[in-house]
């Protein structure tokens, strides 16, 4: 095992790790402000990555088909929350996971619907699909890299979004006192329909990178949906702080785990045994880091005590 | 006799006047359907237990489902293929009848549901939710991974499992079996909510702190609710199993926590027929929209949001009158 290799694995970890961060900030500030958990996240996400899709095949245009990404999941963010989610703000967790699930039976067969079951790629523009050597003799794929810089940037974005904008502090006092705020004179619903829209338009995104990456296809969104609850459990939920550690520490465990353990395991074992269980091991490890920090931090690494 | 009691008989009534009438009219396909509906109610009836009468929001009970299936496809295969379960450390010889693979199931289904119920039940509310969820999908992606049960492939055994030396590759006769099993499993329910333990859970969902201050730890009721309700569910898995002579990691997935859950929304919510009206609803619902258009779950959905969103309490709570079902 390489150095080179090694530092190739980590380099996929983080990428993995902030796509994970994109998709779970919108899911922990949607429940942070508005107590609610929607499953129907993974299903933006694969709008977002469908949109991608059909734009950029009819425009040719792959940064059209980014922003119509973000367009479309942010609408239909704004669509399903003041049609639907609305009403489930005051119901308790149960209403909310059924709703969120049939909305999920609507997306995902409605895509299946308009696009069939075949998956789509997408074909990177040749500015973006190169690779490019890093210091310590890494070749990168140059894609890859800008999925980091995009993730890194959202983050950034969204801390100084959520601590220095007017926005941002109407949204944490509607994280500590929803009833307070709204008698304070904010557009409490507005304010609710600005967040889930802007989860959405995040999800989205992340659906159209990650897509163009591997496929665009139906039922994409629940793995990462589930991906993400993993993050924001270890995190904490509400923390977009939370999130980002959580997330790039779910993306490394993941990545390196499945690079390492059939190595490691190698070690002990003959090939094709090594790899079986290496690999079998490998995809359980991250819900063993959540039951590890579950067990010394019920609320997760950055949730407020209970 | 209470006004629910009456409901749950009708609704069993209904279920075993649905098999009849395929068996009457020689229309297997109607008894395996209603087959079905007895073995999905079992796994509702299991989650009831945990998500209505003790609160708890489990996402991950296809865990306990699979664990089930998995159970018998694995016994029942290695006794097709004259090979023990295991070596290691002791020799466990395969097994085609249904009693031992039945108490098979419902032990595995414990053995995984205590630690499970051990690290989720030390959260609550959307925690919960999230955790029971994410630790379905560790056992989903393992059973996904691991090659020596099939893996993604699943696992195949020719020949349903008998009780009795009953031919049990007839439809009306697995169904009987499925439909005692469910009446039995009703039974101990309205047993177990009646029951001091039913009290307690139900104390636990209400106010934790005065059980507490009444020398009850709500964790451990907790706890047994979950596993009892993960047993309930395991034998359902087993039961669903044999009903297909195969079993897949599609029965861990995500997918199945869902539908069992909607089979307990759909009925209503700590009903004791609610299961039983929900399963069957659910199969009438895919049935007949299969029948409109191939997109059926876009409609199925959209029927789910309307009975989330204006017909709390389900199909029972319709029946029954209002109570206050969860909250």
């Amino acid at each position: 095992m390489s150095g080179a290799l090694f530092a190739e694995q980590l380099l996929n970890g983080l990428q993995f790790g902030v796509m994970l961060f994109v998709m779970a900030a919108g899911l922990t500030l949607v429940f942070g402000v508005m107590g609610l958990i929607n499953l129907a996240h993974g299903s933006l996400y694969m709008l977002g990555a469908f949109a991608c899709a059909a734009v950029a095949a009819a425009t040719g245009s792959f940064v059209l088909g980014l922003a119509a990404s973000l367009a479309a999941a942010a609408i239909a963010g704004v669509l399903v929350e003041t049609l639907i989610i609305r009403h489930l703000y005051a119901r308790d967790h149960l209403d909310q996971v059924i709703a969120t699930f049939a909305l999920i039976l609507v997306f995902t067969e409605g895509t299946r619907w308009a696009f069939g079951s075949f998956p789509l790629y997408l074909n990177l523009p040749d500015a973006l699909s190169g690779s490019v050597s890093l210091p310590g003799g890494i070749t990168y794929p140059l894609f890859r890299l800008l999925i980091i810089g995009v993730g890194l940037a959202i983050a950034a974005g969204l801390f100084l979004l959520v601590n220095r904008t007017r926005l941002g502090m109407r949204i944490r006092a509607g994280e500590s006192d929803r009833e307070m705020i709204a008698a304070l004179g904010v557009d409490i619903g507005r304010l609710y329909t600005i967040v889930f829209a802007l989860g959405a338009a995040l999800a989205g995104l992340a659906g159209a990178l990650v897509g163009s990456v591997q496929a665009v296809q139906i039922g994409m969104g629940e793995p990462v949906l589930i991906l993400a609850f993993v993050v924001i459990v270890v995190g904490g939920i509400g923390s977009i702080t939370g999130a980002f550690v959580g997330a790039i520490l779910v993306g490394v465990t993941d990545t390196l785990g499945r690079f390492l353990l059939p190595q490691a395991f190698g070690l002990i074992m003959d090939a094709s045994s090594a790899t079986s269980v290496g690999s079998a091991l490998a995809s359980m490890l991250i819900y063993v880091l959540m039951a590890l920090v579950l067990v010394f931090r019920p609320t997760g690494l950055f949730g407020k005590p209970a | 006799m209470r006004r629910e009691t009456l409901i749950t008989l009708t609704l069993l009534a209904l279920l075993l006047g649905a098999a009849v009438y395929g068996h009457r009219g020689n229309e297997p396909f109607i008894i395996t359907l209603a087959a079905k509906a007895a073995i999905f109610a079992i796994a509702g009836a299991g989650l009831n237990l945990a998500l209505g009468y003790g609160g708890l929001v489990s996402f991950g009970h296809a865990a306990f489902f699979g664990i089930g299936g998995y159970a018998a496809g694995i016994i029942a295969s290695a006794a097709r293929n004259y090979e023990p379960v295991m070596t290691w450390p002791i020799e466990i010889a395969g097994s085609t009848s249904m009693p031992v693979i039945w108490i098979v199931a419902i032990i595995a289904a414990m053995i995984i549901a205590i630690p499970i119920g051990i690290f989720s039940l030390r959260t609550g509310g959307v925690y919960f939710i999230m955790i029971t969820l994410a630790f379905a999908q560790m056992l989903y992606y393992f059973a996904v991974s691991w090659p020596a049960y099939g893996g993604e492939d699943g696992l195949s055994f020719y020949v349903r499992n008998s009780v009795f030396g009953l031919n049990m590759m007839d439809p009306w006769t697995y169904f009987t079996v499925c439909f005692g099993v469910l009446a039995v499993v009703l039974a101990l329910m309205a047993v177990l909510v009646r029951s001091r333990f039913g009290l307690a859970l139900e104390m636990a969902r209400q106010n934790a702190q005065r059980l507490t201050a009444s020398g009850i730890r709500p964790f451990n009721v907790r706890l047994t609710a979950f596993v009892i309700s993960a047993m309930i569910t395991g034998l359902a898995g087993a039961l669903y199993a044999d009903l297909n002579r195969f079993v897949s990691p599609a029965m861990l997935s995500w997918h199945t926590s869902g539908e069992i859950m909607v089979f307990v929304i759909l009925g209503g919510v700590a009903r004791l027929g609610g299961p039983v009206a929900g399963a069957c609803l659910y199969l009438l619902l895919e049935q007949t929209l299969d029948g409109v258009t191939d997109y059926w779950q876009v409609l199925l959905g959209i029927v789910l949001l309307l009975v989330v969103l204006f017909a709390r309490g389900g199909l029972v709570g319709l029946l029954a009158g209002r109570r206050a079902a969860h909250d």
